[in-house]
């Protein structure tokens, strides 16, 4: 066909042929990829590009610290072993807070995701505590569990609570319903189809959900380092601001950063284990 | 183990889906239903395993299931209804363990069903990696897992190109003749019901009422549909169905 000796099927002789053209490609595209080196490259090229500001004089000290120097700063923090001291104590409250409120989240959103009572109970708390923010509440916290730990692990549990039991609770509704009747029709027991279709069923989005609350979770670590807590990224990193130390200060952040990223990481980690079968 | 229907009936509000249904189903025969869509010939089915309720009537189970039988009665849906997160074996392994049937006894159980159902390497592929044939005698075969009095099957081969359609029609002769067993098979497709039901019951269209029940007494094995006969069978059956079909596709959906 590519030759263009197609025949007009009617067969008409116009004594010319017809002009033969490819047929114009219209379809591709909507299907993004991510090749691997992309990412890389434009946190070096950002970097790079501060780097060359800061040191032609183009970017001023006052407005940005040089990345080389924030990158000693690093090293040194982590020489003088006080990197530990800050993130010991912090990663200790973003785990416990985060465990408390996710799993507490899971288990409020498949109840309601299975219970009339506490979907028409809970959906609406559940609404009107997601917009509130959880910041604004830490003195509460403070004074309901005092200024040690225990509320420092309550502001980060609370923030997750409510974007997991949202993310949970529509998952479960998305559970393919032909799934449970099938788990009825072979008579399988209350929980069995609970633990076996409909957790599974709901996991994709549940791990959906936690990528967005633990983001929230790292958030309200330093919102809740703000307030009386000696060491932790979010000390360091208010301490660095109230002296203008924009070394110290960027070498804070960039460690949020890089807990962000390692947390995402291990969630896709999470997902690659437990979602295989999605192939 | 037989099976009766007592004069069912079921209406959704104030929409009648069926009326009178009165019915046996004796054991080890395959009756099949057919009828145009809509006519409640799912929820029939539905109905008779349990899974539903009717407005009014009754399903009667006349006589035990056999003491081995884990889940007497038992269906095979449409759309197969396989756990896409478990491997074949982990989808018949789910409801043997669940029955208490575990280790060793559940391993034999598995390996039996799958030599049936001529899936034995497939065993540990993942449900997105097979085919909509090989999806539903996956279904099949946790079906069978259980021992089942009654199948109940739901259009199995309605999601199926018609190639596999006759494959799996085969398949399900063959695993009827080795070993028969009682069914009821829902099905719009009259040429699926004259190959593998004993009796057919026609249906009307929404409300569903039995229009005529229809005998083939031909084993199984040995039908063929260009057999003069049961083209004759089919042919009747297309008779009785066509007005209702044609009435039935000009309705507006309801709900």
């Amino acid at each position: 066909m590519a030759d263009g000796s197609l025949t007009s099927p009617g067969g008409i002789a116009t004594g010319d042929r017809p002009e033969a053209r490819p047929v114009r490609f219209r379809g591709g595209g909507f299907n993004p990829t991510s090749p691997r080196w992309v990412g890389a490259a434009v946190f070096v090229v950002l970097i790079a590009f501060l780097e060359w500001g800061t040191r032609a004089g183009v970017i001023s000290n006052l407005t940005m610290p040089r990345p080389s120097d924030v990158f000693a700063t690093l090293v040194d923090l982590a020489r003088s072993g006080m990197l530990w001291t800050h993130l010991v104590p912090s990663l200790t409250r973003l785990a416990v807070g985060s465990a408390l409120g996710t799993l507490a989240g899971i288990f409020v959103g498949v109840m309601i995701g299975l219970f009339s009572v506490a979907r028409a109970g809970l959906v609406p708390l559940v609404a009107a505590l997601f917009p509130i923010p959880k910041i604004a509440l830490l003195p509460l916290f403070v004074i309901w569990f005092g200024i040690d730990e225990a509320s420092k692990y309550a502001l980060i549990a609370f923030g997750t609570f409510t974007p997991t039991v949202v993310a949970t609770y529509g998952a479960v509704d998305t559970v393919d319903r032909t799934l449970i009747r099938m788990g009825q029709s072979f008579g399988l027991k209350w929980h069995t189809i609970v633990l076996r279709i409909v957790l599974p069923g709901a996991m994709p989005g549940i791990l959906s959900g936690l990528r967005v609350s633990l983001a929230i979770a790292i958030i309200l670590l330093v919102a809740a380092e703000m307030l009386g807590a000696e060491y932790g990224i979010g000390a360091y990193i208010l301490q660095a601001g109230s002296l203008y130390d924009l070394e110290r200060l960027f070498a804070g952040v960039a460690i949020l950063s890089l807990l962000g990223v390692l947390v995402s990481a291990a969630i896709g980690r999470i997902e690659a284990r437990l979602l295989r079968w999605r192939g | 183990m037989d099976l009766r229907l007592n004069s069912i009936s079921h209406r959704y509000d104030d929409l009648e889906v069926l009326r009178d249904i009165s019915l046996d189903i004796p054991a080890g025969r395959i009756v099949c239903i057919v009828g145009p869509s809509g006519c409640g010939k799912s929820t029939l089915l539905r109905f008779i395993g349990g899974l539903e309720k009717p407005t009014r009537g009754e399903v009667l189970q006349i006589g035990e299931a056999p003491a081995d039988s884990l889940n007497p009665l038992t269906y095979v849906f449409q759309d197969f209804a396989l756990l896409p997160w478990r491997t074949v074996e982990g989808n018949i392994s789910l409801v043997l363990n669940d029955h208490g049937v575990r280790g060793r006894e559940a391993e034999e159980i598995i390996a039996d069903v799958l030599a049936r159902t001529k899936l034995s390497e497939f065993r540990t592929a993942w449900p997105r990696q097979l085919s909509g044939g090989m999806k539903q005698r996956v279904a099949i075969a946790r079906a069978l897992a259980v021992n089942p009095a009654a199948l109940l099957m739901d259009e199995p081969l309605s999601a199926l190109d018609s190639q596999t359609r006759e494959l799996l029609m085969d398949d399900l002769v063959g695993l009827w003749t080795r070993a028969p067993f009682t069914a009821v098979y829902v099905t719009h497709n009259l040429s699926e019901a004259v190959r593998l039901g004993h009796r057919i019951v026609v249906l009307s269209r929404r409300p569903g009422e039995i229009r005529e029940i229809v005998e083939i007494d031909s084993p199984l094995a040995g039908r063929d549909l260009a057999e003069p006969e049961l083209d004759a069978r089919q042919k009747h059956l297309w008779a009785l169905m066509r007005a209702e079909a044609e009435a039935a596709d000009k309705e507006l959906a309801h709900g």
